[in-house]
């Protein structure tokens, strides 16, 4: 019951059309999805300043254990803790520099900006790396370190459960006679990732996943000093470092893979859609086309990235 | 009511719900299930792991979809692109019938992730059904809405949750997911008899039953699947399946999972309330009408 006479009902009296059914799921959904105290409790204040169990009270029944307040502020509290623990399990590595008070403060911040647009949680982190450039102050002074590390864990979300398309083998290679090789347009797995990142974060989060992996058999045995110290002693953050990496899966289990930046270039210009030859030129600096050391170079990185299944027939 | 229109003509037994942590059990054990149910959402994807180990699972089990995400109850309607994503993997499963929650979810195109409860109202029942019509007519499958678990009611209700959600049935021509554990939660939260809802929902429509544990706290119970069934539970379990006879029956474990045996000897003691109800030789509920489908 709206305690400002004045003010417009805040949930609908009756439901008894699509629009009015429309009008209190939209309503309920606003008062679930508020943000919730530093003590994880529902606000006791609603936005225009009214109190929130007046609002609730226009929705829900109380029954003889619990107010209206109370009955939202289960759904309230669920809401929260299920997407914060999606993104909290996403990001590692983001975790590991931001710690988990200022994480859990990103993330918050992010899903008010960036509420869920899918059905599945899987797609939580998608807007994040935007985010972070958008809304510095979460991440500062690492906004740059953080920005990568949310590009590389989607990343990974991606690689996870991409299609496949059918490999090119050596065997196709040898079915084009040589005169055409160069002209052949080769397609990247759609699964594949190239990341171009200022940081070296691909060695941080294996050193992140190292710290973890340590503190839960840490958590098994009882070592109680060595536990401590394992819990205060932080991975250490990288230094800036240009960094070229491939994200890729092999028999279901996921990879990082560092690239020289013309295996990168390379890479980038076979999936826009460019020639053998094209890729090449563009990949490979000028004044090291000509030279043999670097055909063989070349020549290994394609046997590697074959075996690796990263290219597929176009 | 074993094989009936709603699931599709099959007679399946107990199953357990396909879960990340037994996947290597499974795939390496093979050991013998009556059939799995899966979350179609967590194979709506292109590719990967995720089919990878579904299509294994396939070429050895039998398999049933079961949806979090459709949200009949929403007034947005059906997504339509989630529509084609879940008519290709009901194509890949060959599931014979498709559930999901007599719920809504998402606001606006903004999603919860969560089951939240319907108002009780003829309206909100009559959109419900037309988005459930709308659903199996776009998939061709035998669709069963599931009641859920809740929290709270609204003040805009004017009907039971029993009336409602037969009143959605009725209207859509579908079948039920009778979930016994979501029935007993919710009698604790809103002060009803479960016995009264068991008694009152269209037992011929019934498809499927759900089994699952649940948490109790000093004033409400979570539905939190993360332990064995209560004997609560199992008692309105024997008499569910008095009621609308033997049905494929689904044990749900989604939290603190424990080792695949652990989950599936829990599944099979509803076999002792089977024999009894059995036993009893019931005979089979009838409708009040004959379904369409
Ligand atoms: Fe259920």
């Amino acid at each position: 019951m709206p305690i400002n006479p004045k003010s417009k009902p805040f949930a609908p009296a009756k439901v008894a059309s699509t629009a009015e059914l429309a009008d209190l799921q939209r309503a309920m959904w606003r008062v679930v999805s508020r943000p919730l105290t530093g003590g994880s409790r529902m606000q006791r204040r609603w936005t225009d300043g009214r109190p929130t169990s007046a609002v609730a009270g226009e929705i829900a029944k109380p029954n003889d254990r619990l107010t209206s307040f109370e009955r939202l502020e289960i759904y309230n509290r669920m809401y929260w803790f299920r997407v914060l623990d999606s993104l909290y399990d996403d990001c590692p590595g983001l975790r590991a520099v931001l710690g988990d008070k200022r994480f859990i403060a990103l993330a918050e911040a992010y899903l008010v900006k960036y509420p869920s647009g899918s059905f599945t949680l899987r797609n939580l982190p998608s807007r994040l790396a935007k985010f972070i450039r958008e809304a510095p102050r979460h991440t500062k002074p690492h906004t740059a370190l953080c920005h990568d590390l949310a590009r590389f864990e989607w990343a990974r979300v991606e690689v996870f459960d991409t299609a496949a398309r059918p490999v090119f083998t050596m065997d196709d290679l040898l079915d084009v006679p040589a005169a055409k090789q160069g002209k052949l347009k080769l397609a990247l797995q759609p699964y594949l990732q190239l990341l171009r990142l200022e940081y070296p974060v691909d060695d941080f989060i294996l050193a992140v996943k190292q710290r973890e992996a340590e503190l839960l058999r840490g958590d098994a045995s009882n070592a109680p000093s060595a536990l401590r110290k394992l819990r205060e002693r932080k991975t250490k953050l990288p230094r800036p470092a240009r960094t070229h990496v491939a994200i890729h899966r092999l028999d279901g289990r996921i990879y990082f893979k560092k690239l020289e930046p013309a295996a990168y270039r390379i890479l980038v210009a076979l999936r826009a859609g460019k020639t053998l030859e094209q890729a090449l030129v563009t990949g490979i600096p000028r004044a090291k086309q000509a030279r043999a050391d670097w055909a063989a170079k070349v020549q290994g990185w394609f046997r590697n990235w074959m075996e690796l299944r990263w290219l597929c027939r176009r | 009511m074993p094989a009936n229109p709603f699931n599709g003509y099959t007679d399946y037994g107990i199953g357990i719900g396909l879960r990340i942590p037994h996947y290597d059990h499974i795939l390496e054990r093979k050991p013998t299930v009556d059939w799995f149910e899966i979350i179609s959402e967590n194979f709506m994807v292109d590719g990967g792991r995720p089919l990878e180990v579904l299509d294994r699972i396939l070429a050895q089990y039998r398999v049933v979809q079961h949806g979090v995400a459709l949200y009949f109850g929403s007034a947005d309607g059906p997504n339509k692109a989630h529509l084609k994503k879940l008519k290709a993997l009901t194509k890949r499963t060959k599931t014979p019938w498709l559930s999901d929650h007599l719920c809504w979810g998402s606001a606006d195109g903004t999603y919860s992730h969560d089951l939240l409860p319907m108002p009780y109202t003829k309206a909100a029942a009559k959109k419900t059904a037309a988005n459930i019509r709308m659903v199996r007519d776009y998939l061709e499958l035998p669709i069963a809405v599931e009641n859920v678990s809740s929290y709270t009611e609204f003040h805009v209700s004017e009907m039971t949750e029993w009336e409602f959600l037969s009143e959605v049935v009725e209207r859509a021509d579908c079948g039920v997911l009778l979930d016994v554990n979501n029935i007993y939660v919710s009698s604790k939260n809103h002060g009803f008899n479960p016995y009264d809802y068991l008694d009152n929902v269209p037992h011929h429509r019934v498809a499927q039953m759900h089994i699952a544990g649940h948490t109790k706290f000093e004033k409400y119970i979570l539905d939190t699947h993360d332990h064995p069934v209560l004997d609560p539970v199992w008692q309105l379990y024997a008499h569910a399946i008095r009621q609308c006879g033997v049905t494929a029956t689904l044990l749900e474990w989604d939290d603190k999972i424990p080792s695949f045996d652990e989950v599936h000897n829990e599944a099979l003691k509803a076999n002792a309330f089977i024999a009894q109800a059995r036993a009893a030789k019931i005979p089979a509920p009838k409708g009040r009408a004959t379904a369409k489908r």
